[in-house]
């Protein structure tokens, strides 16, 4: 019997050849789904709005995003006069980086992943708080004093969820005991009771931690309704608003390179990861067929998630900024520290 | 606390329910018209530039070119002429033009026309970049959908009364369209040079004819 994918391929190439290829997978993996994604989002837009979508360019308009690139990709690079020019170029680049490497341990599957670290949670949440900077080098870089406050007005944002949402992680940890993404999808393996989401005997509000962390994901990406840095039909671009052809495009794909890491990382604390709902139908799971089955669940459970992205997009009006503050101060944290305390008085007292 | 966790609670269920509502619409299916590759069919008042009336027994122009509407027209943009052809009862139109950048839709022309010759047309793809568009010749328009049914087979040539015998070189394409050996569904042209001109039992025929969509009109005006 085979042991996976990784060991077959492990066993032709070395270490740093099974790197490369895990990298140009991932870049490629992030690069069509920023594209697509739009896509969908505006597939999506047409259809929760009762009209079809794009429908021109190619068939169902799947060649849209292409056409999109080809037009962003064509145009000027504008650098205005008097701004910062490094950082002015750096910022977009800043954005998307820190994506990318966090989606490098990411378990797709088992034993696929391009960076096994046993602190990989940690890890994520470390270049995660990156792209705060990132969009605030890019509003500050611009000279442009709406940028400014636009950027400003993320990082007030971009602090005030990452509370709540550190604290939910650190729910997690306790309870899973390991910040390994991999060892976490393995402890939910079986049926879809034994997911984290489902795991009410260590803490009763599993499912509304999950509610805190998707909220959570869904303001640090700035996604709609908490789309304070982008505002596209208040504010001309906020944060980007100096930004022309591909430097736009590149923080237009980071958001979706975010949005797909925010959903692979909620599919892997809560939703069982690469395990099937249903246990093993085909295949033990340890075979290459039953590696593949895994990698398609966690593609699924992925993509409901960001399908549900786009639904609240195209459900819920932009909230105001203190409300969005409110939510956050006097909602949020306090719900996820209770959880926090449940859960660690829960595994004292019950699980030891 | 309670009013907070009250509030939670109503609030939570406000979002389910938008968001209940929202893929309700998701499934359904679209509403909109894909404008260039389909378009609504326009309601039976829609008021477009004006178009002449066909006789739908000949089908041609009920117009007789009696030059009320180019009176009534606020904007002058009528132009009708008319000519009694030789044979026929009555004057008819040979000669319609619309300069369309003129006009302003009032109807005030079609009020003043007596025999409901002319009408809103249900046109409304009327942009062009060239002013010579909107300068239309409704007699020629008229003519070439009357061919175009002739050709569909939805009406049946009957020869004018002119055409035949009196001057040949002035039945243009309609008069040979018009030959009675044309049987419905043939394209004008195609019979034309086979067909012998009309001979006189054909003709009391179509004078007949004539007369009744004649009456038919007169009746329509009064």
């Amino acid at each position: 019997m085979m042991h996976g994918l990784t060991d077959f391929v492990g066993s032709l190439w070395p270490e740093p050849l099974r790197l490369v290829l895990f990298l140009v997978a991932i870049l490629s993996f992030v690069g069509l789904n920023a594209a697509y994604l739009v896509w969908v989002e505006r597939k999506g837009a047409g259809r929760f709005q009762r009209r079809p979508g794009p429908t021109e360019v190619g068939w169902a308009g799947l060649l849209q995003p292409i056409a999109d690139a080809a037009k962003l990709m064509s145009k000027q690079l504008i650098v205005p006069a008097g701004v910062d020019a490094t950082l002015f170029r750096i910022a977009p680049l800043l954005m998307m980086s820190p994506a990318l490497m966090s989606l490098a341990v990411i378990p797709w599957g088992r034993n696929l992943a391009a960076c096994n670290l046993n602190v990989g949670l940690l890890m994520i949440f470390a270049f995660g708080s990156i792209n705060v900077m990132a969009i605030m080098l890019g509003g500050w870089s611009s000279r442009n004093k709406y940028a400014i406050i636009s950027a400003a007005r993320v990082v007030s944002q971009n602090v005030a969820y990452e509370i709540p949402m550190l604290l939910v992680v650190i729910t997690m940890i306790m309870v899973t005991g390991t910040m390994s993404l991999s060892e976490i999808v393995t402890q939910q393996a079986g049926a879809f009771w034994h997911w984290n989401f489902f795991r009410v005997w260590v803490n009763p509000l599993m499912p509304v931690t999950f509610l805190i962390f998707f909220t959570c994901m869904l303001a640090e990406t700035n996604r709609a309704p908490f789309d304070m840095a982008e505002a596209e039909s208040e504010l001309v671009a906020g944060a980007y608003t100096e930004y022309s052809g591909m430097g736009f495009g590149v923080f237009f794909m980071a958001e979706y390179a975010n949005i797909l890491l925010g959903c692979a990382l909620a599919t892997v604390l809560f939703l069982g990861g690469w395990q099937s709902p249903i246990g093993h139908l085909l295949g033990d799971g340890q075979s290459t067929l039953g590696i593949l089955i895994g990698v398609l669940w966690f593609f699924v459970k992925m993509y409901f998630l960001v399908f549900s992205v786009v639904w609240i997009r195209w459900t819920f009006p932009r909230t105001q900024f203190y409300g969005l503050l409110n939510l956050s101060w006097k909602i949020l944290i306090p719900v996820s520290l209770v959880t926090l305390l449940l859960s660690s008085a829960m595994i004292k007292l019950f699980h030891q | 606390m309670k009013n907070s966790l009250k509030e939670i609670a109503t609030g939570f269920n406000s979002l389910i329910t938008g968001m209940r509502i929202t893929i309700g619409q998701f499934f359904k299916p679209t509403v909109t018209v894909q404008y260039p590759h389909e378009s609504l069919k326009m309601p039976e008042r829609f008021r477009g530039h004006i178009e002449l009336v066909r006789d739908p027994e000949t089908g041609k122009a009920i117009c007789f070119a009696c030059k009320l509407c180019e009176r009534a027209c606020p904007s002058d943009c009528i132009t009708v002429e008319g000519a009694k052809l030789e044979g026929a009862k009555k004057r008819s139109v040979t000669h319609y033009m619309l300069d369309f950048t003129k006009c302003s839709l009032c109807g005030s022309c079609v009020e003043a026309c007596r025999d409901g010759a002319i009408r809103y047309s249900h046109e409304y793809n009327l942009a062009s970049t060239r002013k010579e568009d909107y300068i239309m010749d409704l007699f020629k328009r008229l003519e070439d959908e009357r061919l175009a049914a002739i050709a569909r087979g939805e009406i049946i040539p009957t020869p004018a009364p002119v055409v035949a015998q009196a001057s040949p070189p002035a039945s243009s394409v309609v008069g040979q369209a018009s030959s009675p050996a044309g049987s419905p569904g043939v394209p004008p042209g195609a019979s034309a040079p086979a067909a012998p001109p009309a001979t006189p039992p054909a003709r009391g025929a179509q004078n007949r004819a004539a007369q009744a969509g004649e009456a038919a009109s007169n009746q329509l005006a009064h």
